[in-house]
């Protein structure tokens, strides 16, 4: 048994998880405030990277003004989104809901083959050392910076869901849309303002995958790589999501340690989440801190 | 004359008259006319336009499975393209293989894809719609990555080969003969699904869609016609794919990713949902959309918005676009699809100097 592969291929699984558990955050944030099911979640990941690397080359902007400038655009397009596609489907079926969103992604996705061409493009190096040796393990700069800022970004959306008014006025909402209303909430305001934070969130690892990998469309399997890491943690649970990434991210790298050295299969890497899915949906359909749906009539 | 116009009003008196299949004897007629124009068709077209043909008919009974499931049902799909291509596999399969004869490996293969389709349906038909959606992902991605591996059946890499159709002995060639098998194929797949949703398990389905916690008051079992419905829906998924197996005569998993079950969604919304016609409209709309797209930018080659856009290379692109955004406009400006659309203009002429 190769100890030292297993050890790396689990930081990866570390480093690859907490940024499942953000894009997952995400995910969760627009199901929990508006109930809209979103599958064009990976290409929020990948419209974000794509304009963080069209200001940075195209534009010559530094990676300390560009990324706050990807912010920025992302919380404008996310409100727009939700202002253009979702607010007329409110109250329509949850399948017409799921199939907006669907088309999203075809049309974001093939815009951006469209804007930016379908060659994956490096990202300008940010670090000027490679890597930096934690414990004696060599680890890229890349993935600490990912780690951190995966971490940051949790924590933030802690304190935005338990400290902020927004996001006390979010959790009302999710809780009882009538009853946020009565208490002077603008319920039109929080559904635009889930998508806004949801989008500039995803950006924001979107462009972290992409200092690591470049970019891509490729990038947008993140959005499909979520659905495994919710249904996991409960689709309506944050903390879930959170931890559901991790475990999905440790999996796949297990995963591929188990294929690489005893199985040959090839390709586990990819489909071992989706097993899990279709495991999780047997046994403990609501996940692991998910609500039960009890209906009562 | 008498029978030819519905009168105004409700006036069906008799259980027979309220599931008859065509309302009028005028209604009967065209459908049959219908059948008969599209049966002359080889005599008068040429090869390219009977392929669109055979496309529209082959993916129009794939649709109409996805029908079932989401216009009826109210479950969603995102794997359809998965099934589509493991019927396709299984046929290829059974007619190289197991020398099956092809007339029997259609059917056979469509049974194959609905037990395949049961096992992934089944976990998610104890729950609502929306985890339908996912375990259906979850197949997608599963059954694609099981072709690009398993060699012994569909030859993983290399595309499988399947035989050409025969019936008793008489080899089908060539795109104006097989176009009547297709033909045949659509003709009864349309009539089983029309008079599926006039018999009693047609009317739970729709119970179920309309409002599913009044449905199990009601006695109707949930869980067996969620299951019930997924199986349908895979089983003319599987027939779609295993009439595009012998008409192609090799199968390729390449190109049936998640694109293509997007493609199955947009013919089953556009058309219209819960419209067994509509669907065929849908189909054909979306087969002939790519091709329109071609036809306007060759038109327009050279020219100042073929240079701003490229349109030479950024063909496919503008495609995926259009297709997406066709979906979004339908699902917000007609929900009903091009079906409504078509029982409006009928209306409107049929009370034309008085439209009100």
């Amino acid at each position: 048994m190769n100890t030292q592969l297993l050890i790396q291929l689990l930081v990866n699984g570390l480093v690859v998880g907490t940024l499942y558990g953000v894009v997952a955050m995400s995910f969760v944030l627009i199901y929990k405030a508006t109930q809209v099911v979103n599958f064009a979640q990976g290409e929020l990941l990948l419209v974000g990277a794509w304009v963080c690397w069209a200001l940075m080359v195209k534009y010559q902007v530094p990676f300390y003004a560009a990324m706050p400038i990807t912010m920025v655009f992302m919380f404008v397009f996310g409100i727009l989104i939700q202002m253009v596609f979702l607010r007329p489907m409110i109250g329509e079926p949850i399948i017409s809901v799921i199939m907006v969103t669907i088309a999203l992604s075809t049309v974001l996705q093939a815009a951006m083959k469209w804007i930016f061409g379908v060659n994956p493009q490096p990202f300008p190096p940010i670090f000027t050392s490679q890597s930096v040796s934690v414990f004696g393990l060599q680890i890229q700069t890349v993935y600490v910076m990912s780690l951190i800022v995966s971490l940051a970004m949790m924590a933030a959306m802690a304190w935005f869901f338990q400290a902020s008014k927004h996001g006390l006025a979010m959790r009302a909402t999710a809780f009882d849309q009538q009853v946020a209303q009565s208490l002077g909430i603008s319920v039109k305001n929080v559904f635009a303002m889930s998508w806004a934070i949801s989008a500039t969130v995803s950006a924001v690892a979107g462009v972290v995958v992409a200092v690591v990998n470049g970019v891509s469309s490729g990038l947008s399997i993140y959005g499909i790589k979520v659905f495994p890491a919710v249904i996991l943690g409960g689709l309506d649970s944050i903390a879930g999501a959170v931890l559901g990434g991790i475990i999905i991210g440790l999996l796949e790298n297990f995963a591929q340690f188990i294929d690489g050295q005893y199985l040959h299969w090839g390709n586990l890497y990819e489909v071992a989440p989706f097993y899990v899915l279709i495991i999780i949906l047997m046994i403990k359909p609501y996940g692991l801190f998910g609500t039960k749906d009890i209906e009562r009539v | 004359m008498a029978n030819s116009l519905i009168p105004a009003g409700d006036f069906r008196t008799s259980y027979a008259a309220d599931t008859t299949i065509f309302p009028t004897v005028t209604s009967r007629n065209f459908a049959i006319a219908g059948v008969l124009l599209a049966a002359c068709a080889p005599f008068m077209l040429n090869d390219y336009w009977m392929s669109l043909l055979i496309a529209i008919g082959i993916y129009g009974i794939a649709a109409l499975g996805l029908n079932v499931l989401l216009g009826f049902t109210g479950q969603i799909s995102i794997g359809h393209a998965a099934f589509f291509l493991f019927g396709a596999f299984t046929s290829a399969y059974l007619s190289t293989k197991m020398s099956v004869p092809t007339f029997f490996a259609i059917p056979l293969a469509g049974a194959v894809t609905a037990i395949v389709g049961l096992i992934f349906g089944l976990p998610a038909a104890r729950l609502k719609g929306l985890y339908l959606a996912i375990a259906t992902l979850a197949a997608q991605y599963i059954l694609l990555d099981f072709f690009a591996r398993a060699e012994w059946f569909s030859g993983g890499s290399v595309p499988a080969t399947a035989e050409p159709f025969s019936i008793f002995g008489y080899n089908v060639t060539g795109d104006h003969q097989y176009f009547y098998v297709v033909l045949a194929y659509v003709v009864v797949s349309f009539l089983l699904v029309t008079n599926l949703m006039r018999s009693r398990d047609g009317r739970a389905l729709i119970a179920v869609r309309d409002h599913y916690l009044s449905a199990e008051i009601m006695g109707i079992n949930l869980t067996k016609y969620r299951t019930l419905s997924f199986g349908i829906a895979a089983f003319f998924a599987g027939i779609g794919g295993a009439l595009y197996a012998h008409y192609q005569l090799v199968v390729s998993y390449e190109g049936f990713g998640i694109e293509r079950s997007i493609l199955f969604l947009a013919m089953v919304i556009i058309g219209g949902l819960g419209s067994i016609m509509g669907t065929l409209m849908g189909t054909a709309f979306v087969v002939l959309l790519p091709e329109a797209m071609e036809w306007i930018s060759a038109a327009l080659r050279g020219g100042l918005i073929d240079q701003t856009l490229g349109l030479k290379n950024n063909i496919t692109f503008l495609r995926e676009i259009a297709i997406g955004a066709i979906i979004i406009a339908f699902l917000v400006f007609e929900p009903d699809g091009l079906a409504h659309r078509w029982h409006q203009i009928k209306a409107y002429w049929k009370l034309y100097p008085f439209s009100h």
